[in-house]
C-alpha cells in the first residue's frame, strides 16, 4: 500500500506530514508490543527499561508493580544486573549517578586516557584547566570565622573587592568599635574598608610568601593565590609602601 | 565474453583500486575472476570470521596488503568480553607458511599477541607497514621484534591500543641500518621511552613524514626532534610543558617556523596552555587538528588557537570548547568537513558543555561538513531540522546525547522529526548513530529515506518490532546494524531472514529476542553464524523463551568458528 508521505521543508508542513503518516498506518499496523501492554506503551516501557536499569542497584525508585508482568520482571531482572556497573550501596551518602555499561559510547582507551590525564594534572603544580573553581580561604583579622571565595567567579580586582566587602560587611560593622557609630552610618566608608586605610587585602602565593593584592595582572593572581588575608592596616606596614602611606594619612 | 587477451586486461584492472569495484569486476565472468584474483594486491576483510586464511591465500596469491577487523563495534564500549575472539595468530601462521609476500597489515579490534608480532616480523622480508587500531594483547616486546626484524619498515602506526608497556628499549631495537621510516606513531604507549634512541632514529630517517609521540616524551626532546625533522607533514606532540623562559622554548619557536609542511597536528597530552602561541605559525596550513586528548587547555586557549586555522578540514576536540567556541570554529573554518566533539569527562556525572546551539552554528558556518561525531547535553528537533537544511552532504552523522532517552527539551517530544529531516535531506548518508528519546516513527523515516545507509547504531530507542522492520525493509544497502536496549523481538528478527546474508553483521543486546528465536534463525540460515554471548552463564540452553542478553550474527563462508570461548554459544 502506498501512502503519500511528504515531509515538508517548513516547520508547519513538517507537522502535517508526520500526522498524515501516523493516520495512514494505524489501521494496518501490526502491534507487536511487549506482553502486558499495547504498542503505545512502548515509550513508557522503554523509559522504564532505562530508568529501572539505572535505578535498580541504588534502590532509588519503587517498582511500579501494577504495570509489570511477572515474565517481564524475570527478563528485566537478568538484563539489569548485567547492564549496571557495580556501585556502592550506601544509603547514607547521596547516590552517585549510576552508570550504564557502555554509555556514553566512548572507547575505553579514551576513557582511561582522560582519567589518567585528569589525575595527573591534579597532582602537578601547573595551573588546572580554566574551567575549575578556585576556592580560596579568606580570613579577616578580628572576624570569628573564615570564609571561602571562588576567584574564578570574579573577573577583576574590583569584583573581588566587592565580593569580599559583601562577605565581611557584618564583621566590619562590629569592628568599628573605636570609631563608633560614625562608620556604621557611612556607607561609602564601609566600601572603603577594603580599599582604604584600616584593612589591607593580602594573599599567600604558591611560594608561601605574603603579597599585597593588586600588583600583578588578574589572571596571574588567580593562578598563584592560595589564600587571602585581610589584614589590619597597622600590621601591614612591612608589606608595601602603599600600606605605610595609608597609615600615615590616617593618623 | 573475453575480447582481449589476459595481458591486456591485467594493466586495465590495475587502475581499479577500490575494493567494491574489484569485487564487482570479479563477478563478471570466470575469466575476469581469474585475472582479477591474480592481480589483486590489497584485500579488505571486514569480519575476520567471515572467511579463513586458507581461502584468502588460495584465492589471492599476489596478496601484499591485508586489512582485518575482529571484534564487533560495541566491543569498544565494553559490551564484549575480552576473550571473545578476533585472534591474529592463525592468520600470520597460515600466511607465513604460504608464499605470500605480505608487505602491509592493518588491523582493527583484533587480539594481537607478541608471538604473532614476532612471527610476522620474521616471516615477510619485504614487510613495510603495520597499523594497529584499538587492538590489545601485545606488549612492547612485540614492538621490539617488529623494530628489530623488519628491515625495510616504513610505517608503525599504533592508534588507541591497549599495550602492556614493559618499559623495555623497543625503540633501541631499530637497527642503525634502518633509515626507511616514513611514519611512526606511538602516542598510545604509556611507558617511558629511550629518548636518545628516539632522537637518533629520527635523525637517520630522512623520509619521516609522520611522527606522533607519547606523553613520556618531554618538551626538550620534542624541540630536538623538530630541529631534525623539519620535513614533517604530521606531528603529534607528547608532553608540551615548556618553561616559557627557557632556551629550549625559544629554539622550539624557531624550529616550528622551519616546519613549513606540517598539515596535521595532535597530542598536547600534557600542556602548558600559556605556550600555545608558539604553535600559531603553523596553524595557517593545518588541515587536521586533533586536540581531543588535551584536557589541559581551556576553552579560551583552544578558541584562540583555532582562530589561526583557516584551512582546517578535520577537527577533533573536547566539549569544553562550548557552544560559543563552536561559533568561532564556524566563522573561521570554512573548509571544515569533519568535526568530532568528545566529552571531556566521559566517566563523571556527564554534563557536556555543548548543546544544540553549537551544532547549529557549525552547520551554518561550515556548509562542506560531511562527517560528524557530537557528544552533547541536549538536542532539539528544530536544531536538527536546521542542520539538515544547512548541511545536505552528510555521509556520517553520529549524535550522542549524554542522557540517551532525553526528549527535545523545548517541546518534550521525541527526536523523530529531527533525525527524519537529517535522513531526508542527506541522500548520501552512509552511517548514522541515534540517541535521545525516539519512537518507531524515526525508523519509519530511516527506512523511507536512508537509501544509501550502510551502518546504523541504535540504543534505547523504538517502541515495537515495527521500528526494526522499517529499517530492515527499507535500507537496501544496510551492512551493519547494531542495537542495544531496545524493544525489538523475534517477530522483527525473523521476518526476513534472507536479509542478513546481504549484511556483514547484526548485533542485538538487551533487546527482546529470545533464545528460541535465535535458534530458529540459525536453523533457517546455515550461512549465518549466530552467536549468543552468555557471560554470566545463567542461561540454560533449553529455556527457549528466555530473552538473550547479547546476540551477534554474521554471514560466513566457513561455518562456525572453532576458537569461541566457553561463554559463547554458536547455534
Amino acid at each position: 500500500m502506498e501512502v503519500g508521505l511528504k515531509m515538508g521543508k517548513g516547520g508547519g508542513d513538517h507537522v502535517c506530514g508526520c500526522e498524515k503518516v501516523k493516520m495512514g498506518f494505524e489501521e494496518t499496523e501490526l502491534r507487536l508490543g511487549l506482553p502486558g501492554g499495547g504498542g503505545g506503551e512502548g515509550e513508557a516501557i522503554r523509559k522504564r527499561f532505562f530508568s529501572e536499569t539505572v535505578d535498580l542497584k541504588l534502590n532509588l525508585s519503587s517498582k511500579e508493580s501494577s504495570g509489570i508482568n511477572p515474565n517481564e520482571e524475570k527478563v528485566k531482572g537478568l538484563r539489569q544486573e548485567k547492564s549496571l556497573l557495580p556501585c556502592a550501596n550506601d544509603p547514607a551518602k547521596p547516590p552517585a549517578k549510576a552508570q550504564v555499561v557502555g554509555w556514553p559510547p566512548v572507547r575505553s582507551f579514551r576513557k582511561n586516557m582522560l582519567a589518567t590525564q585528569k589525575s595527573g594534572s591534579e597532582e602537578s603544580t601547573e595551573k588546572a584547566s580554566g574551567n575549575s573553581a578556585a576556592l580560596v580561604k579568606v580570613s579577616m583579622d578580628g572576624a570569628p570565622y573564615l570564609r571561602k571565595v571562588d576567584l574564578r567567579m570574579c573577573n577583576s580586582y574590583q569584583e573581588l573587592s566587592d565580593a569580599l566587602a559583601k562577605m565581611f560587611s557584618s564583621f566590619t560593622i562590629g569592628n568599628c568599635g573605636s570609631q563608633g557609630m560614625r562608620d556604621f552610618m557611612n556607607e561609602s566608608k564601609l566600601m572603603d574598608l577594603l580599599n582604604g586605610s584600616d584593612y589591607v587585602p593580602t594573599y599567600e602565593d604558591r611560594d608561601g610568601d605574603w603579597m599585597l593584592v593588586g600588583d600583578v595582572p588578574w589572571e596571574m593572581f588567580v593562578e598563584s593565590c592560595k589564600r587571602l588575608r585581610i589584614m589590619k592596616g597597622t600590621e601591614a606596614i612591612g608589606l608595601a609602601p602603599r600600606a605605610m602611606e595609608k597609615c600615615k594619612n590616617r593618623s | 565474453m573475453n575480447y582481449f587477451p589476459d595481458e591486456v586486461l591485467e594493466p586495465v584492472f590495475d587502475f581499479i583500486t577500490s575494493h567494491k569495484d574489484r569485487n564487482s569486476v570479479s563477478l563478471v565472468c570466470k575469466s575476469w575472476f581469474k585475472i582479477e584474483r591474480y592481480s589483486r594486491q590489497r584485500v579488505f576483510i571486514g569480519n575476520c570470521y567471515s572467511t579463513c586464511p586458507e581461502r584468502l591465500i588460495a584465492r589471492f596469491p599476489g596478496l601484499k596488503s591485508l586489512t582485518l577487523k575482529g571484534k564487533p563495534h560495541f566491543a569498544d564500549f565494553n559490551l564484549v568480553p575480552h576473550d571473545w575472539g578476533g585472534f591474529l595468530y592463525p592468520w600470520i601462521e597460515a600466511l607465513a607458511k604460504s608464499r605470500i609476500g605480505l608487505e602491509e597489515l592493518r588491523l582493527k579490534r583484533m587480539v594481537v599477541s607478541d608471538e604473532s608480532l614476532e612471527l610476522l616480523s620474521k616471516s615477510f622480508v619485504n614487510f613495510k607497514s603495520l597499523v594497529l587500531v584499538s587492538c590489545e594483547g601485545f606488549t612492547t616486546d612485540g614492538l621490539a621484534a617488529i623494530a628489530a626484524n623488519c628491515r625495510f619498515l616504513r610505517e608503525l602506526d599504533l592508534q588507541e591500543n591497549e599495550v602492556d608497556d614493559h618499559r623495555g628499549h623497543w625503540l633501541s631495537c631499530f637497527p642503525e641500518s634502518c633509515t626507511s621510516l616514513v611514519s611512526l606513531n606511538f602516542a598510545c604507549l604509556k611507558g617511558e621511552i629511550n629518548l636518545g634512541a628516539l632522537e637518533r632514529l629520527v635523525a637517520r630517517s630522512p623520509n619521516l613524514k609522520s611522527l606522533r609521540l607519547n606523553r613520556a616524551v618531554p618538551f626538550d626532546t620534542l624541540e630536538k626532534l623538530l630541529m631534525q625533522a623539519p620535513q614533517l607533514l604530521d606531528l603529534g606532540t607528547g608532553s608540551y610543558v615548556p618553561d616559557p623562559s627557557s632556551e629550549a622554548y625559544n629554539r622550539l619557536k624557531s624550529a616550528i617556523q622551519r616546519c613549513k609542511s606540517i598539515r596535521s597536528l595532535s597530542g598536547f597530552l600534557e600542556v602548558n596552555p600559556r605556550c600555545m602561541s608558539a604553535i600559531y605559525p603553523i596553524c595557517a596550513n593545518l588541515t587536521f587538528l586533533n586536540l581531543s586528548y588535551a584536557p589541559g587547555l581551556s576553552g579560551n586557549e583552544l578558541t584562540k588557537l583555532i582562530q589561526h586555522c583557516r584551512k582546517l578540514q578535520r577537527l577533533w576536540i573536547l566539549d569544553y570548547i562550548g557552544d560559543k567556541g563552536l561559533g568561532v570554529v564556524a566563522s573561521t573554518c570554512k573548509e571544515l568537513q569533519e568535526l568530532r566533539v568528545f566529552p571531556t569527562d566521559p566517566l563523571g556525572a556527564g554534563n557536556a558543555a555543548v548543546t544544540e546551539e553549537g551544532l547549529v552554528l557549525i552547520s551554518a558556518g561550515c556548509p562542506k561538513l560531511n562527517s560528524l561525531l557530537y557528544f552533547c547535553q541536549q538536542m532539539t528537533n528544530a536544531a536538527l531540522i536546521t542542520v539538515a537544511k544547512n548541511c545536505p552532504n552528510f555521509i556520517c552523522f553520529r549524535l550522542c546525547i549524554l542522557d540517551p532517552i532525553k526528549p527535545d527539551p523545548v517541546t518534550n517530544r521525541p527526536l523523530d522529526e529531527g533525525f527524519g529531516a537529517i535522513v531526508e535531506s542527506c541522500e548520501g548518508l552512509k552511517r548514522l548513530s541515534l540517541s535521545g528519546l525516539l519512537s518507531d516513527q524515526v525508523f519509519l523515516y530511516i527506512g523511507m529515506y536512508a537509501k544509501q545507509l550502510e551502518m546504523l547504531s541504535i540504543a534505547f530507542a523504538g517502541d515495537s518490532d515495527e521500528g526494526m522492520l522499517y529499517v530492515l525493509n527499507g535500507c537496501k544497502k544496510l551492512r551493519k546494524l547494531e542495537i542495544r536496549d531496545s524493544p525489538f523481538g523475534n517477530a522483527a528478527l525473523l521476518e526476513d531472514v534472507g536479509k542478513y546474508e546481504t549484511m556483514r553483521s547484526l548485533w542485538m543486546s538487551s533487546c527482546e529476542v529470545t533464545l528460541g528465536g535465535c535458534k530458529t534463525l540459525a536453523e533457517k540460515m546455515p550461512s549465518l553464524s549466530v552467536e549468543i554471548i552468555n557471560e554470566s552463564q545463567q542461561m540454560e540452553f533449553s529455556l527457549d523463551d528466555r530473552t538473550v542478553d547479547k546476540m551477534y550474527l554474521y554471514r560466513t563462508l566457513v561455518g562456525h568458528r572453532k576458537d569461541a570461548p566457553e561463554f559463547v554459544w554458536i547455534l
